[in-house]
């Protein structure tokens, strides 16, 4: 470690993000099973490793498992995975050194990461994101393997309410990133723009369109 | 090559591009003050729309169903300061008896 406390903070993020991850394992298993008709055994593991982003994974997949074309795959998977370009400026003035790491580190930057490494200013601490992304990711790989796998044994993931555990645990995510000024208006209009969306945007658009809430951070606090 | 390696290829450079853009190109220089609280915001805007699609949203379709009652139960687990796995196992689980049960 190259400053005391930095194995703190790497364990720290490791611990925080420990019961998130078996959630997120449950996800990677859902993937798996949901993706594995549709994309073959091997597409959907190497997909959790090179795209470390469920939501958009399952978009994709889905996508392709009810006939879509390629194009639909791919730009409902892009739109969805947007917000990390706004998400990315916000970690990026802790993620310090030469830009391949920089580049590197910024693949374990995914929704719950980035929840738990903020300061409740705007800040981020790479620390957290690297340990709790590093355990975040072994669980979605794995799960997605065991879901590839396993896939007829477990049956349709709805059937043991995986889909709701998704919003619950965004739910977990959201509420201790309620204590800053103008926090709980931001939630509650970023939730009204994304349902008032859904009906007439592809998927994706709703959830960008929403993080223009944030700019009720730009009066005075 | 078939469609779901084209859809790995072209999803994972256009994921790690967008994820990557921020953190190299302006990585450790911190943002203005104005900047930083504006993106400070961002966290519980986005994560409350995923929330909301997540629990009434099917494709383009707003539905009110079980997940719901999941989610409600999740809530109240968090207001009672439950441990996150519990919230989402109990959202889990509770999604999954009404759906048995309905």
């Amino acid at each position: 470690m190259d400053e005391p406390g930095g194995s703190y903070s790497f364990a720290h993020g490791a611990r925080k993000v420990a019961p998130f991850s078996i959630a997120v394992f449950g996800f990677g298993v859902s993937f798996g099973v949901l993706a594995a008709p549709a994309m073959g055994r091997v597409a959907p593991i190497v997909m959790s490793v090179t795209t470390f982003a469920g939501s958009a994974q399952f978009a994709s997949a889905s996508i392709l498992a009810d006939g879509g074309t390629l194009g639909a795959a791919v730009v409902a998977a892009i739109l969805l995975n947007l917000r990390y370009g706004p998400i990315g400026v916000s970690v990026a003035p802790s993620l310090t050194g030469p830009w391949w790491s920089r580049l590197l580190r910024a693949q374990l930057v995914v929704d719950e990461t980035w929840a738990l490494s903020g300061d409740g200013r705007g800040g981020h601490d790479a620390k957290i994101i690297v340990g709790a992304g590093v355990v975040l990711y072994a669980g979605w790989v794995i799960g997605t393997t065991i879901g590839v796998l396993f896939g007829d044994l477990i049956g349709d993931p709805a059937r043991w309410g995986l889909d709701a555990a998704f919003p619950a645990l965004f739910l977990a995510l959201l509420v201790p990133n309620l204590d800053r000024p103008h926090a709980t208006s931001a939630a509650i209009l970023g939730a009204a723009i994304a349902l008032a969306l859904t009906p007439i945007a592809p998927p994706g658009i709703p959830i960008v369109a929403a993080g223009l809430a944030c700019l009720l951070g730009w009066r005075r606090a | 090559m078939n469609d779901a390696w084209w859809t790995v290829i072209l999803v994972g450079t256009a994921t790690i591009a967008i994820k990557g853009a921020g953190p190299v190109l302006l990585g450790g220089r911190p943002l203005p003050e104005r900047l930083g609280r504006v993106i400070g915001l961002l966290a519980p805007a986005l994560l409350a729309a995923l929330v909301a699609i997540n629990t009434f949203g099917d494709g383009r379709a707003l539905v009110l169903d079980e997940r719901a009652l999941g989610v409600g139960a999740a809530a109240v687990a968090i207001w009672l300061k439950a441990p996150p796995l519990l919230v989402v196992v109990l959202a889990a689980a509770v999604t999954a008896v009404a759906r048995a049960l309905l």
